[in-house]
């Protein structure tokens, strides 16, 4: 078997056949989960060398990440990701060349042709929805998504991923209660890691649980531990059934640590205690489900060693990739404000002129609003 | 030709638009069987359905954020706010998600929504149903903004603006609705976002404006004829994209540029148009580019004494012509 395909293996463990997945999905899953990590590691690398002048992470979510996705179908439904949402990428069609190429924010980056911060992911054909950096405002999108969905009969199902902060925006109680008024086929994922940037959860949630809120949409509400890959899948699998047969949206909250700082820019040891860093590193996802795929005798050392040297030659070659491509050119920066240039539209005097032609295609994806 | 009130115009082309293309959906406030607070929507629920005529809650950021939304996944949408005043909820979806959406993903996805929002003052709508809040969003690059003050133009651009792949915010004078009648061909036409209309030629003179204000332009500039005052009257229709070409033609063959609108001044829509004028027509000018507009308080106040207080008029405009005239 090769460690890189998604279930063309037909064995099963006790462990897999649980799940109703085979093994070979568990190794995939537990590959997405380490290359989430490789990436992620070695973003901040590059940030502390100098080359990347921003990070934001994912460390620590990226079980929850994997085992939420897996359930989706790629390339069909949609999700509307966070900054934290690296592994949900990697688990929905983008590459660790995808991810590095937006860490350096270079012209061919397909999430935004380097003109956002790094961590703002998003894809077209992937059907991953733009980041933005003003939180929750893409829950709306996905229930729009879900309502086109609905009312174009497309079978799909569309996902927001945020965390607990950002969960207590207004447009969380909009969307929520929209999606359960038409019974969308919409799927809420609240990420709880306890955290909004320094605010501990005790000071942004009137409730312990966001989960609990999800009743007073009328959608149910479920609370999966986010170290558990495969309970997450369950959790996941579950509310995209209900949402693709018509049952209706409902909110999954997946409790998970926080293993790095906000961001390259914070500094988490003013705010959180040696104990409380401590315990968050006790459910480190990746460990956990090493130990269990291990222990069910799915993850043998000749996987690994195969899967640690595949991964470095993943890391290795998107980190050289990216940083071999070209900046943006600064002519483009005009490109893309409308869907065709504007005479009116002036740019400043000190564009450089003569460079290419006024509008020239930079994307090399299609649009998805435009492919319909 | 038949004739048409300018909401019997924006119904008809939303009414037409969604015949002949099935991913034209309408979305906002009482806009199903009520048919929205002005009647805008009457009849389309009815002839739609409630797939694609849709009653939303009290909700402006999720009328919005859900069309963006939808708009990706291959609908047209057209979201209705009651009122323009009622716009702010929605301001971060419609700013930081619709206007970027495109630029952020270099072209990867647009979002081609509609937002139409009655506006304007002079029908005892006070503070928080008079205002003119065009500026905030002329202001946002990805942002097209249209103001019609014709039936005909009502109609021809919405069709434009339906088609269009960019969000539009289409703002239609509430005092215009059944006040403005006018001719309406009864064929498939467009009006293009983008170009400005020459509404009255004129020599010495010219009067920028769009919406009611153009009507009262139109009116001004009638009471000056007598007085021997010549004036070209501008409607704008597109305020962004703007249509530069005729704004400064007009000013270069006149001379003079008076911008009439009806929003307060300080920082209005009008303040650019006459930063414009100043930079390119600069050499042309005998006379101040000079600004009508809406007095420094933060609303439109109710009683009528205070409302006809705040509102321009035709004479008010007129009095600014001839002081221009006279420079």
């Amino acid at each position: 078997m090769t460690v890189t395909d998604r279930g063309d293996d037909a064995a099963t463990s006790e462990l897999a056949a649980s799940v109703g997945l085979t093994d070979a999905d568990l190794v995939a899953m537990y590959r997405t989960v380490a290359l989430a990590r490789a990436v992620d590691e070695r973003m901040w690398i590059l940030n502390r060398a100098g080359r990347a002048p921003f990070v934001i992470s994912g460390q620590g979510h990226e079980g929850a990440q994997v085992g939420l996705a897996w359930p989706l179908r790629q390339g069909h439904d949609w999700i509307a990701p966070f900054y934290r949402s690296i592994a949900t990428c990697l688990a929905f069609g983008m590459t660790a060349r995808d991810l590095m190429l937006a860490q350096y924010a270079k012209g061919v980056d397909p999430s935004s042709g380097g003109r956002q911060m790094p961590g703002h992911y998003g894809h077209a054909d992937a059907h991953i929805v733009s980041v933005s950096s003003p939180v929750a405002t893409q829950i709306l999108h996905a229930v729009g998504i879900a309502l086109a969905a609905k009312t174009r009969h497309l079978d799909q199902v569309a996902v927001a991923i945020m965390g607990e902060g950002s969960s207590n925006q207004g447009d969380v109680h909009e969307a929520l209660n929209f999606a359960a008024i038409h019974r969308l086929p919409f799927v809420f994922i609240v990420e709880n890691n306890g955290y909004a940037i320094s605010v501990p959860a005790e000071k942004e949630l009137s409730v312990k649980d966001v989960a609990v809120r999800a009743a007073g949409y009328g959608m149910p509400g479920v609370i999966v531990d986010g170290t558990d890959v495969l309970a997450c899948y369950a959790a996941g699998r579950e509310a995209v059934e209900r949402a693709r047969s018509g049952g209706g949206p409902s909110l999954i909250e997946a409790k998970v640590v926080r293993l790095t700082a906000h961001s390259s820019d914070d500094q988490q040891t003013k705010y959180r205690s040696d104990e409380d860093l401590a315990e968050g590193r006790t459910h480190d996802p990746l460990p956990i489900f090493r130990e269990q795929l291990r222990g069910a005798g799915v993850l043998t050392d000749g996987i690994e060693e195969a899967m640690r040297a595949e991964i470095a030659r993943i890391v290795d070659d998107a980190t050289e990739y990216a940083e071999s491509e070209p900046d943006p050119d600064p002519f483009t920066a005009v490109d893309h404000v409308y869907s065709q240039p504007w005479p009116s539209e002036l740019p400043p005097p000190w564009h450089p002129s003569g460079v290419g032609e006024p509008q020239h295609p930079t994307h090399t994806h299609g649009s998805a609003a435009e492919s319909h | 030709m038949p004739v048409r009130t300018l909401i019997e115009a924006v119904r008809e082309a939303m009414a037409e638009e969604m015949r002949r293309d099935e991913t034209v959906v309408v979305l906002g406030e009482d806009v199903g069987k009520k048919g929205g607070v002005f009647l805008a929507t009457d009849g389309l629920w009815a002839e739609f359905g409630d797939d694609r005529v849709i009653d939303t809650p009290l909700t402006e950021s999720m009328i919005v954020g859900t069309s963006i939304g939808a708009a990706l996944n291959g609908l047209r949408p057209v979201a209705e706010i009651q009122f323009a005043d009622f716009i702010h909820p929605a301001f971060n979806q419609i700013v930081s998600e619709a206007a970027r959406m495109r630029y952020r993903t270099n072209g990867g996805v647009g979002v081609p929504m509609v937002i139409r929002a009655p506006y304007g003052g002079g029908v005892h709508g006070a503070l928080y149903h008079s205002q003119s809040v065009e500026a905030f969003f002329t202001h946002v690059p990805g942002l097209k903004v249209v103001i019609p003050s014709t039936p005909y133009d009502a109609k021809g651009l919405l069709r434009s603006a339906i088609r269009d792949d960019d969000p539009v915010l289409f703002f239609e004078h509430k005092k215009m609705y059944r006040s403005v009648r006018g001719e309406v061909p009864a064929g498939e036409y467009t009006v293009p976002l983008g170009r400005a209309q020459v509404r009255r030629e004129g020599r010495q003179l010219t009067v920028v404006a769009y919406g009611l204000m153009v009507q009262y332009a139109l009116e001004a500039a009638m009471r000056v004829e007598s007085e021997g005052i010549d004036c070209e009257v501008i409607d704008l229709r597109s305020l962004r994209p703007l249509d530069r070409e005729t704004l400064l033609g007009s000013v270069r063959k006149t001379g003079k540029c008076l911008v009439a609108y009806e929003d307060n001044r300080f920082g209005g829509y009008g303040a650019e148009i006459a930063a414009i004028v100043a930079e390119e027509a600069f050499d042309f000018l005998d006379g101040p580019v000079t600004r009508i507009a809406g007095p420094e308080v933060p609303g439109v106040p109710y009683n009528h004494a205070l409302e006809d207080w705040f509102m321009l008029n035709p004479a008010k405009i007129a009095e600014a012509i001839r002081g221009l005239a006279a420079y």
